[in-house]
């Protein structure tokens, strides 16, 4: 099997649309699933009531919200260096996706630092990096909409997206570099988990959920790209005009 | 080489001064802006004085954008930028003595002015030196960071609030270790953690910094 065929737009576009919609049905699933978990399965926390429920969202969204810019970084990177159109695509595909999920994060954890903490805010590590992260995706995002010529925003967007990595382990290592309010990580593939069992399916489920989404939905945006990037070629033309 | 980098200096620096009303302003407004903050805040020193580093560290901040923009326009502007990256020297080192001679012009001055806008916020003289040297470590890697964007907005549009929205999330951490060293410092817990930190960020973004910036100006300007 020739992988180089699917890293040209004309043979990846109906590809990437039959993956979307796979992966938009398992997401559906999968979110349906985790949300049943975490809102009737999942019991209620002895300290925290029952507003801890948010993490089914929250933690997953968080996860994802540095995952993707690691991804992002990675295909600009990719484009970067070898010069590859659908790489550099898929880059500009995923930042809308990833900075919805840290607004996602941000504003959910607003919500459950309210009943928990006793505040909607605080100046924490975790929450700072968080936000500048959410930051760093609209730089990425302002940055390649001021510059008309696609490939030099693809090249410009690269250039931010690699000196702005340096941000994700910083979110990652905050928690041990300044000792805040913000508690530990829960999770550890090292100790035994701190939480319910079922708190960890639901949380695990809805981790997947939002993993299949911002595929389905990168891929959706991707397709959306490169018909406007190609709209001069025969291929794009033929499929806008109804034919494919 | 050396004989290059010098002559990138001296050029540089030698264009500064031909026209200093330029670094003026930026020293003025790095001044005009911290004195806003006991009009907006109120005079009580206690306060004035927990607040300072921080406040002198944002105005820094804000200044030293401000003066991003110079370093690579006037040489886009009359196409030396492009004899810059044909020439034979390497373009990194070119720009690292570019930011080098930018920084001598915009980041020292606010620098050296620092510890007297810091005595009018009331903060403890012995500790001046502290915030000094901190600046004197971050106001650095300031330029170099935003070199960087300074590079990839060439020739944008709207450059300025473009530029200041994909560089001051970078400048965050610079920000957190300068104003922490002159903080912890004041409390009197000592700020030399911080500013080793802040050193090593001043290595670190030197390092790569300017050869970031070349691989931006390649992409600018092609």
């Amino acid at each position: 099997m020739n992988w180089f065929k699917y890293s040209s737009p004309q043979s990846f576009f109906p590809l990437a649309g039959r993956i979307a919609l796979g992966f938009g049905a398992l997401a559906l699933l999968t979110c349906v699933a985790g949300l049943y978990i975490g809102f009737f399965r999942a019991p209620t926390d002895a300290q925290q009531g029952e507003a801890y429920r948010i993490i089914f969202i929250h933690v997953p969204a968080a996860w994802m919200s540095m995952f993707l810019y690691l991804v992002m970084a990675f295909w600009a990177g990719w484009g970067l260096a070898f010069n590859t159109r659908l790489s550099s695509m898929m880059a500009s595909a995923i930042a809308p996706t990833g900075a919805m999920f840290t607004f996602v994060a941000l504003w959910t954890g607003s919500l459950w630092g309210k009943p928990t903490w006793g505040t909607w805010w605080v100046w924490d590590a975790r929450l700072t990096s968080e936000l500048i992260l959410l930051f760093l995706y609209f730089g990425f995002m302002a940055l390649q909409a001021a510059i008309d010529d696609a490939r030099r925003a693809d090249k410009a967007g690269a250039v931010l997206a690699l000196v702005g990595v340096v941000n994700v382990p910083i979110i990652y290592f905050s928690v041990k570099w300044w000792n805040t309010l913000h508690q530990g990580a829960s999770i550890s593939l090292t100790k035994s988990p701190t939480m319910a069992a079922t708190m960890l399916t639901g949380m695990a489920v809805m981790a997947f959920g939002f993993w299949f989404y911002s595929i389905a939905a990168v891929l959706m945006r991707a397709r959306c790209i490169m018909l406007e990037r190609e709209r001069a070629s025969d291929w794009a033309t033929r499929y806008a005009r109804g034919s494919t | 080489m050396i004989a290059a980098l010098r002559c990138v200096i001296v050029r540089d620096l030698l264009l500064a001064v031909r026209r200093s009303s330029d670094v003026l302003t930026v020293l003025l407004f790095f001044v005009i802006v911290v004195s806003l903050f006991p009009l907006g805040i109120g005079p009580d020193p206690e306060l004035l004085r927990t607040i300072a580093p921080g406040v002198i560290w944002v105005a820094a901040l804000l200044a030293s954008m401000l003066a991003l923009q110079r370093i690579f326009a006037s040489d886009h502007a009359d196409g030396t930028l492009e004899q810059m990256l044909l020439g034979a020297s390497p373009l990194g080192m070119t720009v690292a003595a570019k930011v080098f001679a930018h920084w001598l012009v915009s980041g020292l001055p606010l620098v050296l002015i620092s510890p007297v806008l810091a005595l009018q916020f009331n903060f403890p003289q012995e500790m001046l030196g502290v915030l000094t040297l901190s600046l004197a470590l971050g106001t650095p890697v300031l330029s170099l960071i935003g070199a960087i964007g300074a590079a990839l907005t060439l020739g944008l549009r709207g450059g300025g609030a473009l530029l200041s929205l994909l560089v001051l999330p970078l400048y965050v951490p610079v920000l957190i270790m300068g104003a922490g060293s002159a903080e912890a410092a004041a409390a009197g817990i000592g700020g030399q953690a911080q500013l080793l930190l802040l050193g090593a960020l001043l290595v670190f973004a030197g390092a790569f910094a300017p050869w970031a910036v070349a691989v931006a100006l390649r992409i600018s300007t092609e």
